[in-house]
């Protein structure tokens, strides 16, 4: 077994470790944590169908980003809607026999994945032309975008240019899931783009990329309108009601 | 007092989006509440010796007791949707005005202590260490966002600055440093029972002048009553409507659908007020005893409902916390939602043909209407989502034959606040007021040169006294803004068969 193989290995049993472990830390402490007041932005859903149908359309529509920029919707829809399909369009290196989504997802998914970069640039230039967005933009959210930016170009750039030998590359992955090792090409853009990929993994905990998990979690739009109808008490609050005069 | 010389925006009948002018309002600031405003609501008096301690440890606690500060602080991609929706931001420029790098002032710091790319990384993720600067800068800033939840309505997660602005204050009121204007008004409610710390007695005595006024102008003896136990509805309203024009031109109009509807109800002395300022400090046991006069004044009377004169944050606490804060409420009747805008109560009353309008009273009127930020994002009114932008509409549209909406960018849940929410109502922010007011200004005057109107009305006791100072600073008639109820009361036919 080379040192290469069992180096990515490991890489990729440690971020994967990271990444779910971070993200139950952070959706632990999400519900664990009361919202003590009724605070949905209304006009908002009164029944908890409702809640679901508002949850849906932000999630897959960006619906309140709509309203809020038509060239941020624009661009970041594309972005999340690419990546999305490409993701799906990956499982085929995971799964054998293949899923019947990710081989749906074959056909079109290549045109996705310059959509999600074309999304990311587009995304890019505006964080730096609009000096409003200049101004609120840390580092770290250019190298985000960038972090990206690079995952798609590599992808693509193997997809389209230096090609890597996809039998190999799932046959390691397999291997990785079955814990029966199999080597991995030494393919440099293959590797850098799984080397992205593992960063990509380590910080989604700790950065900005926690808006997946915290849009389910936002009680503004996952909260039902119903205040007069319904009682709402977080426990910590409910020891304040001992000072409430008895109504009878 | 030194106020600051500044000059009024033009208006230039287009909405612009200024380009940043870092520090543009840095001195704006309100004054800070001294001990004697500080002691009674539970604050240290002044700053205490290990603020910055007492700082991070009351932030940590927020963190665990108000789940949208963990999941905004964390969520925020820095898309920018929310950076132009700010009034204070179109009107000022200030680049801390932009609702996302409001909550940075706070995010920062919370990266710093509370994460660990803050801890390591400060410099990638922009985190700060706590410090006098940096406080400073809090004070500036979280008072010069008045949580109307513009911001809210179009960030992709809904992350809702007036709650970083809340836990904000929150934190700087626990270290000593607390904003003067809201926390002596607390401090009147707590003691007396309403905002302007008026007792009983001047109560007493301004209604029976109230219900005189009224007689000699209609010649129908209306009643303005006080503190009577076993009436219907006990009628709770900013305090404002007992004498400040316009408002008390709607509590007038309040008395009258009453009167009309032939329903016994009553002001409370001991809870003679709806303004809950404990909601702009964002402190729960201020905001929870306030209310709670509420409950004691409903139960003490024997009432069986209970009805929320105009009057926007007042409408969002009832509506929204009441049930939480002071529910349940077991004892009123359940036939009626508990509390009751008063629109509400006027637009059931029209529903059933239970009042006659002449519309014609009004017509020297073209009248449009401001929709108050927290009725319509943070409350409801009727049984349907929207009810709050319907049913004042309809009352309004039933009082008057001219009615007019400004543009939809402008109205319903897009509405801009008046400039002078969330705990800024006061002199000390006269800038920051007029800036702040300047997107509903230019909405306005592009209905007044298209469509000739004459009045605004308002449902809310913050918005009428904002507008009535800030009106003339854009050469613009101070009567222009009215009470809904005015508009209800001067076109009710009374007397008339139900
Ligand atoms: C529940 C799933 C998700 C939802 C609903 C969601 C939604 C959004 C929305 C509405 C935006 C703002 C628009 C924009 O600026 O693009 C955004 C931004 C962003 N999302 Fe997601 N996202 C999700 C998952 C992800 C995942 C899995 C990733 C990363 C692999 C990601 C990476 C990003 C990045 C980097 C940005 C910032 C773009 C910028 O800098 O402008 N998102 N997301
Ligand atoms: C362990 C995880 C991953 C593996 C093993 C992997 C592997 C590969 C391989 C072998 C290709 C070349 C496909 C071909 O030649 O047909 C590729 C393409 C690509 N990858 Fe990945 N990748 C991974 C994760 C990701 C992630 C997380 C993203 C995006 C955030 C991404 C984005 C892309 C894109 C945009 C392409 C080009 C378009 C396409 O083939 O769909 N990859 N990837
Ligand atoms: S809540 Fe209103 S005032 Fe505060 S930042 Fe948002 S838009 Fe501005
Ligand atoms: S709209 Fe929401 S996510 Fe976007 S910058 Fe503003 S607060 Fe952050």
């Amino acid at each position: 077994m080379s040192f290469l193989t069992v180096f990515y290995a490991l890489l990729f049993y440690a971020a994967t470790a990271l990444m779910v472990v971070g993200l139950a830390v952070k959706i632990r402490q999400y519900a664990r944590t009361p919202a003590p007041f009724k605070i949905p932005t209304t006009p908002g859903p009164i029944t908890r169908g409702g809640v679901v149908a508002r949850l849906f359309r932000e999630v897959v529509l960006f619906e309140s980003l709509f309203k809020g920029s038509k060239w941020s919707w624009l661009f970041g829809w594309l972005f999340h809607f690419g990546m999305l399909v490409v993701l799906v369009r990956h499982l085929r290196y995971f799964t054998e026999p293949i899923w019947f989504v990710a081989l749906l997802a074959q056909d079109i998914g290549v045109y996705l994945g310059m959509a999600m970069l074309a999304g990311l640039i587009g995304l890019l230039g505006r964080r730096l032309l609009v000096d409003r967005l200049r101004y609120i933009s840390a580092p770290s959210d250019y190298l985000m975008l960038l972090l990206l930016i690079a995952i798609a170009g590599t992808g693509l750039l193997m997809k389209y240019i230096t090609h890597t030998d996809i039998v190999a590359v799932k046959a390691f992955f397999l291997g990785l899931m079955r814990a029966d090792w199999q080597p991995l090409p030494a393919d440099a853009m293959l590797l850098v783009h799984l080397t992205l990929v593992v960063v990509l993994m380590a910080v989604f905990p700790f950065s900005k990329l926690l808006h997946a998990p915290g849009i389910f979690f936002s009680p503004t739009r996952n909260q039902i309108d119903n205040p007069r109808e319904r009682r709402h008490v977080a426990p910590w609050a409910s020891k304040l009601d001992a000072t409430r005069a008895p109504s009878k | 007092m030194a106020k600051a010389e500044f000059d009024t925006p033009q208006l230039k009948g287009i909405p612009v989006i200024p380009h940043l002018q870092p520090g543009a309002m840095a001195h704006s600031r309100p004054f800070v509440a001294k001990a004697e405003h500080q002691e009674p609501l539970g604050f240290p008096g002044e700053l205490v010796d290990d603020w910055k301690t007492k700082a991070i440890d009351k932030m940590g606690e927020l963190l665990t007791k108000y789940r949208a500060l963990p999941v905004f602080l964390d969520a925020c991609v820095k898309c920018g949707a929310c950076t132009d929706k700010c009034h204070y931001y179109l009107g000022t420029a200030d680049p801390k005005n932009m609702p996302v790098a409001r909550q940075d002032l706070l995010r920062k710091v919370y990266r710093r202590y509370f994460t660990f790319a803050g801890k390591h990384f400060p410099k990638l993720v922009g985190a700060v260490e706590l410090s006098e600067e940096v406080i400073e800068d809090w004070y500036r800033y979280y008072h010069q966002c008045s949580e109307c939840r513009r911001c809210s309505v179009y960030c992709p997660y809904g992350i809702d600055t007036a709650e970083i602005t809340m836990a904000g204050r929150e934190i700087l009121a626990h270290i000593g440093i607390g904003q003067k204007y809201s926390n002596e008004i607390i401090g009147k409610v707590h003691k007396i029972g309403n905002n302007l710390g008026l007792p009983r007695p001047a109560l007493e005595d301004t209604l029976e002048g109230l219900e005189e006024e009224v007689e000699e102008d209609l010649g129908v003896k209306i009643r303005y009553p006080v503190d009577e136990k076993g009436a219907d509805v006990l009628l709770v309203t900013p305090s404002a409507d007992f004498f400040a024009e316009p408002h008390v031109d709607g509590l007038i109009g309040y008395g009258k659908v009453f009167h009309q509807a032939g329903i016994s109800w009553t002001l409370s002395s001991y809870a003679s007020e709806a303004a809950n300022f404990g909601i702009f400090i964002g402190n729960y046991e201020n905001m929870q005893k306030v209310a709670m006069r509420i409950r004691q004044a409903a139960l003490d009377l024997g009432v069986k409902r209970i009805v929320v004169g105009e009057c926007g944050h007042a409408w969002r606490v009832a509506y929204s916390f009441w049930n939480t804060l002071i529910g349940p409420f077991d004892f009123l009747d359940p036939k009626y939602p508990v509390p009751q805008h008063v629109c509400e109560f006027t637009y059931d009353l029209l529903q059933k043909g239970a009042l006659k309008l002449d519309k014609a009273a009004n017509d020297d009127k073209v009248v449009t209407f401001h929709d108050s930020c927290n009725v319509s994002r943070g409350s409801r009114m009727g049984d349907f989502p929207g009810g709050q932008f319907v049913i004042p509409r309809e009352i309004i549209k039933a009082s008057c034959n001219h009615y007019v909406d400004m543009a939809a960018e402008t109205i319903h849940e897009n509405t801009f606040c008046c400039g002078g929410g969330g705990g800024l109502l006061t002199d000390d922010l006269t800038e920051l007021r007029v800036k702040g007011a300047v997107p509903r200004m230019e909405a306005l005057k592009r209905v007044i040169d298209e469509d000739g109107v004459t009045h605004m009305a308002a449902i809310c006791a913050i918005c009428k006294s904002q507008f009535t100072k800030v009106l003339p600073f854009f050469g613009m008639g101070m009567d222009m803004i009215i009470s809904v109820h005015q508009l209800v009361g001067d076109a009710l036919v009374l007397g008339a068969e139900h």
